[in-house]
């Protein structure tokens, strides 16, 4: 990872020090404010970023927390003469809660369903402060006692205390980046499912995500009450709140610290200055104006300022050490592990009795759709169980029973002597059990190593652990000389290796592996198979699915052949080989009589 | 006596809520045209909503369909003529820009392309507002006919009488036969079902030799026409200014949201669900919290059938 050059703690230090000489030389108070809303916008930006830019999941009701922030700091001191400097806390703990109740029931739903259930409960808490006759509420001047009151008389006290909030938000951000939290965010962003199968408990993530970015929006919403003194529930609560959050962060750039900044830094001001300037003289100029900058803007940069000065920035500069790693050739698996010729296993090495996992009549439907029926199988210890059978026979659904993605209508999955139906994939990782997918899910943005540390958080303490795990995985699928290539950018069998080095980070005791030999060509097939084959004598299990049978007959142990979603017939390579039952399935009564020729 | 009162005052919102829904459906039939299709979330909807409502308006007083038509049956005409208006404007957009940022050409952007539109249509919809407040000015404007304060009355049953409000009649049916006729150009011709196979697969509809970026910018063309009509006969009973549009297209996300992503006939499902909701909640609920209700219902028809009234979730792993 060498994205920032700069030390982000320099960064944001030189930042707020210029910013608060700036702020301390102007002398117009309506400067002095907009000052302020730099700060106070910039911190709502990035409270949504911390859930949004990160996680994916567009929020468009961020007014909610802001607006209960606020109007708890208002009426707090209303009701019961509390000071500011103790409200802004309790509102950042009301932003906290609501968050966290609003994301229990919301993040079942998924894309644009979730963000536009956020959008109602700002709504429906507007139209209920409205009804409760809060219209508009005012803070109450305390003149005699100011700094208790946090009612200074000099504005630029409050630019102060605003970039303390910045900086204080930034550096939480920072922190969340550089975490395993932000890890985990970004797998989220990245593939859920694929995260969710890594070992990462999406849901506990996802509500410590909005809790936070919920306490951060409650705290500044306080702020902005106690700067303006005055609250109403469209200012606070309204449409355009929630969407200044998004305009801030997404004109700057998403899932980055400075995005917001950025937004905020260019925005307010031109938003302020414009409305002053010319909206007196002519209402409604100033929003068209401001209107075609975001459109401009958004057009040359889609994925905001940041990214886009950044790629630039990349552009410029020479991409020979990108090209040296190019160059070099790297080493086939066989340069690296000359032992492990590919051969079939079953001739020297007995199998295990000891039964690492059963499955016992499990079966699932979809409707009328049988997917799944009566399915049973003892996975043994160290050995390759091949799962075949033609397209739609119900292979991928039923490792999707097998790792916790779907639940059975009925059977029972037994992993170490425990129960494991109705847990979910994040449990199955835990208790030991990995997978790759068909259609692969790699992290796109991420490198190989960050790809592969999602996956070893399951099995680590600490980041430290977690990086060793990760660096070890990469190893044994011998994607070391690569590991800090873009996922973006690697080849079908790199990413397939990558996928396997992500499951192996987790320490699994089994492993699904989901056509992991699919579009690979001859020789990449020989690889792969080589690296499964060293896997099992390594302690793991592994149940692998394929759609063709060559490349199996030299990998597995043994066979299970599903055809509609049922066992039709199990057992040791060459006897389902020449099962009549398999070639029919596989090719139809008509070609019977040629096959078995 | 008193449940005569209330089961009369039940039976009216009732029928109020079946006019306001016909209206809200077709509404929800226009952004469900372009979300379903595009999966591109616009909030500038409400927006063009409001620029129909203004060109029904000049049309009706300005440009002669008042002399041609009347006073009576006038507004209806300038509001049919609205939609082709709106759905050039529309058809503009989409090339100018919502095309830059939607399509086939954000399969490079992050989430593809989401932040992009969502960012890019606040603009569009900042213009609009800004613009229609430069432009018509922010004094309240309406397209009133004589029907508007006239009323059919059904009944006396048991006492009790419904009144219809005549505007709402006419703008009720006129919906339905405007979604009925929409419902037909979608699975009959060759055109709505280029755009029912771009919604389904955009790929598989490319590889079928579909230009799924004209498909869509059919869709945007023809969502922003509907929506522009269901504006114009929103007007026949309620005064509006530049700034309207915000009201709206909530109602419009949560209609669209109700009936099921995708599903053309679901956004009016979901639009009339809302309209009713709306209507009803006036029985027991004070006033104000009359679109509290709308989205507390909203949110938990969601939560228990989160595909909506006729959306189907699909997940592959």
């Amino acid at each position: 990872m060498k994205v920032s050059r700069i030390n982000p703690l320099l960064a944001i230090i030189v930042f707020a020090a210029l910013y608060a000489v700036i702020a301390l030389t102007v002398t117009n108070s309506y400067y002095q404010l907009i000052m302020t809303l730099v700060l106070v916008w910039a911190v709502f930006g990035l409270s949504w970023n911390i859930l949004s830019g990160y996680t994916g999941l567009i929020s468009f009701g961020h007014a909610a927390f802001f607006g209960l922030g606020a109007y708890a700091t208002a009426l707090g001191q209303i009701y019961f003469d509390l000071t500011p400097w103790l409200l802004i806390p309790i509102a950042a703990l009301i932003g906290g809660i609501a968050g966290l109740l609003v994301g229990f029931p919301t993040f079942r739903l998924q894309g644009h369903y979730f963000a536009l259930a956020m959008l109602a409960y700002p709504l429906a808490i507007l139209y209920v402060f409205e009804w409760l006759g809060y219209q508009e509420v005012t803070v109450p001047i305390k003149r005699d006692n100011a700094f208790a009151y946090m009612q200074f008389s000099d504005p630029r006290i409050y630019t102060l205390l605003a970039l303390a909030l910045l900086v204080a938000t930034v550096l939480l951000t920072q922190y969340i980046e550089r975490s395993r939290f932000g890890m985990a965010l970004r797998a989220i962003k990245q593939n859920e499912a694929a995260a969710e199968a890594a070992g990462i408990n999406t849901l506990a993530w996802k509500l410590k995500a909005i809790t936070l970015s919920g306490a951060v929006a409650g705290a500044i919403g306080g702020f902005y009450a106690i700067v303006l003194l005055v609250v109403t529930p469209q200012s606070v609560f309204g449409m355009l709140v929630s969407a200044q959050a998004l305009t801030v962060a997404m004109f700057g750039g998403v899932g980055t610290v400075w995005g917001p900044v950025i937004g905020a830094a260019i925005l307010i001001p031109l938003a302020e200055t414009l409305h002053a300037e010319i909206g007196s003289y002519f209402p409604g100029v100033e929003g068209v104006i401001f209107g075609m900058a975001i459109v401009v803007v958004i057009l040359l940069a889609p994925e905001g300022l940041f990214w886009k000065f950044r790629d630039l920035v990349k552009a410029k500069r020479p991409v020979a050490s990108a090209l040296g790693t190019e160059t070099e050739n790297p080493p086939t698996l066989q340069e690296l592990h000359p032992a492990s010729p590919v051969r079939a296993p079953q001739l020297d090495e007995p199998i295990s009795q000891e039964v690492v996992m059963e499955v016992r009549g499990v079966s699932r439907s979809f409707g009328g759709l049988k997917a799944v029926q009566d399915v049973s199988l003892k996975l043994h210890k160290n050995s390759i169980l091949g799962i075949i059978g033609p397209n739609g026979a119900g292979k991928t659904t039923f490792f999707n029973l097998l790792n916790g993605f779907l639940k059975p209508n009925c059977g029972e999955i037994i992993i170490n002597g425990r129960e494991m139906i109705g847990l979910k994939p994040h449990e199955f990782c835990k208790a030991g059990v990995g997978r790759t997918f068909q259609i692969m899910r790699p992290f796109l943005r991420m490198s190989i190593s960050e790809n592969v540390i999602v996956g070893a958080y399951v099995a680590s303490k600490t980041d430290v652990d977690a990086r060793r795990l990760a660096a070890d995985a990469i190893e044994r699928v011998g994607l070391s000389h690569i590991a800090d290539r873009i996922a973006g950018e690697l080849t079908t069998k790199e990413l397939r290796l990558m996928e396997l080095a992500r499951a192996l980070a987790g320490q699994p005791r089994i492993l699904l592996l989901d056509e992991t030999l699919a579009g690979l060509g001859h020789g990449e097939v020989d690889e792969v198979v080589a690296v499964i084959q060293r896997l099992a004598r390594e302690d793991i299990t592994i149940a692998i699915i394929e759609h063709t049978m060559q490349a199996m007959v030299r990998l597995v142990h043994s066979f299970l052949v599903l055809d509609h979603g049922a066992v039709l017939v199990a057992g040791i390579p060459d006897e389902v080989t020449r099962n009549p039952k398999v070639i029919e399935a596989y090719l139809g009564k008509k070609w019977m009589a040629h096959a078995q020729h | 006596m008193l449940t005569t009162a209330l089961i009369e005052g039940v039976l009216q919102a009732l029928v109020a809520g079946l006019l306001t829904g016909a209206v809200y459906g077709l509404m929800c039939v226009g952004l469900g045209l372009i979300f379903g299709v595009m999966r591109v979330i616009n909030f500038a909807q409400g927006d063009f909503m409001m620029l129909g409502m203004y060109a029904a308006f000049y049309l009706f007083t300005s440009l002669g369909v008042q002399a041609a038509f009347g006073a009576t049956f006038g507004p209806f005409v300038a509001i049919l003529l609205a939609g082709p208006v709106l759905a050039i404007f529309g058809y503009v957009i989409h090339l100018a820009l919502i095309s830059r940022v939607s399509g086939t050409r954000t399969a490079q952007l992050e989430g593809e392309g989401h932040y992009a539109q969502l960012i890019l249509t606040l603009g569009i919809a900042l213009i609009l507002q800004n613009g229609g407040l430069m432009v018509f000015g922010s004094v309240l404007a309406s397209i009133r006919t004589p029907l508007s304060s006239a009323a059919w009355e059904l009944g006396p049953f048991f006492d009790m009488s419904v009144f219809v409000n005549k505007a709402r009649g006419v703008d009720a049916i006129i919906a339905i036969a405007t979604i009925g006729a929409l419902a037909l150009f979608i699975a009959r011709s060759r055109v709505g079902k280029s755009l029912r196979a771009a919604a389904d697969n955009p790929m598989a509809a490319t590889y079928m030799g579909i230009d799924v970026n004209r498909a869509h910018r059919v869709a945007f063309s023809l969502g922003s026409g509907v929506t522009a009509i269901a504006g114009g006969l929103l007007a026949t009973n309620i005064p509006f200014h530049p700034f309207i549009g915000v009201d709206y297209v909530i109602v419009m996300y949560a209609g669209v949201v109700l009936g099921g992503m995708g599903s053309i006939i679901g956004a009016f499902w979901g639009g009339m669900t809302i309209g009713l909701v709306q209507q009803l909640s006036t029985t027991i609920l004070p006033t104000q919290l009359q679109n509290a209700a709308i989205f507390v219902v909203f949110l938990l028809v969601v939560f228990f059938m989160p595909q909506g009234f006729f959306g189907r979730m699909v997940e592959r792993t």
